[in-house]
């Protein structure tokens, strides 16, 4: 346990004493908060125009029209994001030299890549945590529905941490930073692109929701809490992290 | 004490060590010595459990570096041929990272980092970046690294290369000071630093061990010849031995 969080704090140390989590956590709050407002401004605009309609007006739902689209869009800029804060993770030790360091302490894989994968969820949850400030403002004007938009959080929460783990173990596989981003980033579009074909294929539709990551998104984001889909997560995040675990232990013989 | 029996490490075809058996018991000082290539630092590899030996075992106090690697890691202080080191860190956050893995917190921490930090001459440099460090800096950095924690057994890969002529001196010194009840194994290109800090030699070529004891009793079998004879002659014998 201590170990694991040795391992973090020295990846957190190097995080933030390059510009690496700097950049990715303004990034993050650039593009989210750019996505952010033009959706609610698009729905002032909106609510404006609907204040002499009485019906239209009582359709108007922050959570329906704001939240929602604006939790999806921000999935996507993670899944951009994300491959950048992880590429390092075991790349950089690789190309370096450090994991001759690594390897030779008494430390166990396992510990090693755990501490690795906190101290990214620890960025991400930084990432979160600070567009906390514009997403809980209409809440000092109007009052959204509470719940959905906490779940909205929890859903990018677990979900950035799925898209993680499968970063760390894009960058088990190489000693090259931008093969790894890379990599991984093409790992999580794919999976993206499989939740698009749910739109066109009806026989697989349900298998591939099921193995998308942002099939199970869907139903966090407007709210509900289905153990199935954090089910998914959990495990998602297991076979990333296993992954980079059997990359590790195969790589044993051929150092 | 550390032993090795019938280390062997291929590289696809590539032969690095061959059949290399050896006891190194407490207390001694082996300068491990060889030509560029003669697999001097994958026998350490091997040893450290960095390496997956192609056959044979390595032995730290008793403990198979493969079967037990946490129990045998925890007795060995490393310093590979490059010194792995972290560029964003501060040498003294570096340090205590190293500290923390070895197992040491709170108080003993402090004091065992402080230890090293005089003891590799960092007081100057230890709240700099790595990244900013001399090259003979960044050596002390991986020495210093590898002393943490008080290890039964060092195992040091060219330790002084890169340092000045003083830092030299006071390196070797210290290293004579860590025998007694220590194990350590060097390696090196420098005949005198062996004269100086060893009482042991190993001398390999071409993955195979061809010369192996105490320092004295190979002059003996060489007619009291001196070091640089003894080299010239084993490994121009080559790998046939
Ligand atoms: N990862 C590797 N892949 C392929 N071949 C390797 C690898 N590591 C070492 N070798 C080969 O194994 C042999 C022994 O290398 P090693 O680095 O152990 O020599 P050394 O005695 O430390 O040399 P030097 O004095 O130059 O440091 C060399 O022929 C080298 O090319
Ligand atoms: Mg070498």
């Amino acid at each position: 346990m201590r170990n694991m969080w040795a391992i973090a704090k020295k990846e957190l140390k190097i995080y933030f004493s390059s510009p690496t989590a700097y950049i990715v956590i303004s990034l993050f709050l650039l593009l989210a908060g750019f996505m952010y407002y033009v959706i609610i401004s698009n729905f002032s605009l909106l609510s404006l125009r609907a204040g002499n309609n009485p019906y239209f007006s009582s359709h108007l739902s922050l959570n329906q029209s704001v939240y929602i689209p604006f939790f999806s869009n921000a999935a996507v800029v993670l899944l951009l994001l994300l491959p950048i804060l992880t590429m390092r993770l075991f790349a950089e030790e690789k190309r370096q030299r450090t994991e001759e360091l690594l390897f030779t302490l008494p430390l166990t894989n396992t510990q090693i890549i755990i501490g690795k994968y906190i101290a990214a969820v620890v960025v991400l949850t930084v990432m979160l945590v600070a567009t906390a400030p514009y997403v809980f403002y209409p809440f000092f004007i109007t009052k959204p529905e509470l719940a959905p938009v906490l779940t909205g959080y929890l859903g990018l929460f677990l979900l950035g941490a799925s898209f993680i783990s499968f970063g760390l173990f894009a960058s088990s596989l190489t000693e090259n930073q931008i093969v790894a981003a890379v990599f991984s980033f093409a790992i999580l579009l794919l999976l993206w692109l499989i939740y698009w074909l749910t739109y066109v294929t009806s026989s697989m539709g349900g298998f591939l929701r099921f193995i998308s990551f942002f099939g199970h998104f869907d139903n966090l984001s407007k709210g509900v809490v289905d153990t199935a889909d954090l089910a998914y997560y959990v495990s998602f995040t297991l076979v990333g992290l296993f992954l980079t675990y059997a990359v590790l232990e195969v790589r044993r013989w051929w150092r | 004490m550390i032993r090795a029996e019938n280390l062997t490490k291929y590289y696809g075809t590539v032969r690095a060590v061959e059949d290399l058996t050896m006891e190194v018991f407490d207390g001694t000082i082996l300068g491990f010595l060889g030509p560029n290539g003669a697999g001097k630092t994958t026998t350490m590899r091997m040893l450290t459990g960095y390496t997956t030996p192609t056959k044979g075992r390595a032995i730290i106090e008793g403990l198979d570096i493969q079967k037990e690697p946490l129990r045998a890691k925890r007795l060995i202080g490393y310093l590979p041929e490059i010194p792995p080191l972290y560029p964003e860190l501060k040498v003294s956050s570096f340090l205590n990272f190293v500290a923390e893995v070895k197992g040491l917190h709170g108080k003993r921490k402090k004091q065992e980092v402080e230890r090293v930090i005089s003891q590799a001459g960092l007081e100057k440099v230890a709240l700099r970046r790595i990244r900013n460090l001399s090259k003979g800096y960044r050596q002390r950095v991986g020495i210093a690294q590898a002393l943490l924690g008080d290890p039964k057994v060092l195992i040091l890969d060219e330790p002084t290369i890169g340092l000045d002529p003083k830092e030299i001196v006071e390196i070797r010194s210290l290293i004579k000071s860590l025998g007694g009840e220590r194990t350590v194994i060097l390696s090196t290109h420098i005949l005198q630093e062996v004269t100086s800090v060893c009482d042991s030699i190993a001398i390999i070529n071409e993955g195979r061990l061809i010369e192996f004891g105490k320092i004295e009793e190979v002059q003996q079998k060489y007619g009291s010849a001196s070091l640089e004879e003894i080299y010239i002659s084993a490994i121009s014998r080559g790998g046939e031995a």
